[in-house]
């Protein structure tokens, strides 16, 4: 059984004008346990609403979302959304530790353990000796670092992320990817990632999903298996990867070769 | 604030200069001195009123209404402001009457209130309780409303009830805000009571002040302000000083911010 099942799932918007866009279209998809699976599309396509839709955020118009033989109804108790927007999303009031420790709290988790494994998650995120900063006192990169140890302290079976890195720098956006791909391979999560970076979801995934402009539907599945570990360097050096950048690239924008 | 920890020399210089132009000032003109006797007898007169206990009583009477004014002020308007904040529907069916009221000088209801109360210590309570949620209540519901949809979110991914939204995220994002009203209601508090006092009631600073100056006791008059502008001042930098504490988080965000 999926973990996850999205069952045609539609949602439009009424404007203020008074009319409606349609986000996205009649998408549907399974995403098994264990799985590193990414949606791209061009901005403003509708990832955001499906990703919404799927954390319990929003409400579809039509369709349907299961977790875990479950009908989302509500933000589902398994389940973490990770934000691109890391400094709103993060709690200036609390130090580095007391934002991973928040992931506990949430999970009802108060005791002595609670601070061990904080600390040991800000390890894994590779922030060892930042745990009594504030969020402001850190870069861009480290801050995405927290909000990424405070969705894992809650232990969810699915992580949910939406373009985290996209306001990133490029070498720092490099950085995180590896990270990210070390915390699945070693905490065994699935993940669900959003990204309009083409090559991003090609290094990171084991399945693409390839969105189409809005009302975004589902154009192409592929699935990418490059062995692991990836390399920043090899994978993205090989000439398979070159021709699947190409060929979503010409999905998503129409482009034809001349 | 940066340099708040520095003696400022400069400045008590110049207040030091004021004191001193005022005590040769009002030396050299004797008919001058039942306006403006000189500080030194001033200072006396508050040292002699605070041995003989007289103007103690008034002090801690002053200080126990703006005690209970400004905490029922307090834990009035801090629960309204995240309650209007946070539910829309109440905010619009209470917006109007807000912004009605909110002009209004708060001591236009003393006549209200002493008809209501009399003129004891409830009515002054009442009064400064009235002012004092003003600026407590219209931060405290700017702070919940410019909470950014994202922190709301993040709390419901991971879980959290609509109650524990508001307890662990809401109220600390919005503490700032909180803590920008309690300091203006802190002078508008002491405003309040000394006012009330000079109208009605025969206890406190604000009535000794008044009638002192009736008395044609200026020197004691003058006692009584130095008194309540002393009072004003500790209760000031006591707040600032527990602000510093509980906002420790802010301090270094503050400064970058400026900084960028």
């Amino acid at each position: 059984m999926p973990i996850l099942e999205v069952q045609r799932l539609s949602k439009s918007y009424r404007q203020l004008g008074g009319e409606t866009t349609v986000a996205i279209e009649n998408i549907s998809c399974q995403i098994e346990s264990g799985e590193f699976v990414s949606f791209v599309g061009p901005s403003g396509c509708g990832k955001t609403t499906l990703l919404m839709s799927i954390a319990g955020l929003t409400v579809p118009s039509t369709g349907k979302i299961i977790v875990n033989g479950r009908e989302v109804s509500g933000p589902p108790p398994n389940l973490v959304l990770v934000f691109q927007e890391f400094n709103k999303s993060l709690f200036a009031w609390r130090s580095v530790l007391g934002n991973v420790r928040f992931g506990l709290e949430a999970r009802g988790s108060r005791s002595r353990d609670a601070e061990i494994k904080a600390k040991s998650l800000i390890d894994l995120v590779g922030l060892k000796g930042f745990e009594n900063h504030y969020p402001w006192e850190l870069s861009g990169g480290m801050q995405q670092r927290v909000a990424i140890a405070r969705a894992l302290a809650y232990e969810p079976e699915v992580l949910l992320m939406d373009e985290p890195f996209g306001s990133l720098d490029a070498l720092t956006r490099l950085e995180l990817e590896d990270t990210l791909l070390r915390l699945w391979a070693e905490l065994r999560s699935t993940i669900l990632f959003i990204t309009h970076d083409i090559e991003e979801a090609i290094y990171l995934s084991d399945r693409i999903w390839v969105l189409s402009r809005r009302p975004s539907r589902i154009v192409e599945e592929l699935r990418i298996d490059f062995p692991r570990p990836r390399d920043q360097v090899t994978t993205r050096a090989e000439g398979r990867f070159m021709q699947l950048r190409n060929d979503i690239y010409q999905r998503i924008s129409n482009h034809r070769p001349l | 604030m940066s340099d708040s920890k520095k003696f400022n020399w400069t400045g008590w210089l110049i207040f030091a200069a004021i004191l001193l132009f005022w005590e040769y000032g009002s030396r050299s003109n004797p008919r001058l001195q039942l306006y403006f006797p000189p500080v030194s007898q001033v200072v006396i007169a508050l040292a002699q009123t605070f041995v003989s206990g007289e103007i103690v009583n008034h002090l801690l009477t002053t200080l126990a209404r703006f005690m209970a004014g400004y905490f029922i002020a307090a834990l009035v308007a801090v629960t309204a402001g995240i309650i209007l904040g946070y539910f829309r529907v109440i905010h619009s069916l209470l917006d109007i009457l807000i912004e009605l009221l909110r002009p209004m000088p708060s001591v236009a209801i003393i006549p209200v209130a002493i008809l209501l109360l009399g003129i004891g210590n409830s009515m002054i309570v009442a009064v400064t309780v009235y002012a004092t949620m003003w600026p407590i209540l219209i931060n405290t519901v700017d702070g919940v409303r410019h909470i950014d949809r994202t922190l709301v979110a993040t709390g419901r991914t991971f879980g959290l009830s609509r109650w524990r939204i508001l307890q662990r995220i809401v109220l600390p994002a919005a503490s700032p805000y909180v803590v920008t009203g309690l300091r203006i209601g802190l002078a508008i508090a002491l405003i309040l009571v000394t006012t009330a006092e000079m109208v009605a009631g025969s206890k406190g600073l604000g009535f000794f002040i008044l009638d002192e100056e009736r008395s044609m006791n200026s020197r004691n008059m003058y006692a009584g302000i130095i008194l309540v502008a002393g009072l004003g001042y500790a209760l000031n930098r006591l707040f600032l000083g527990l602000e510093g504490k509980a906002m420790k988080w802010r301090r270094g965000m503050i400064a970058r911010e400026t900084v960028s």
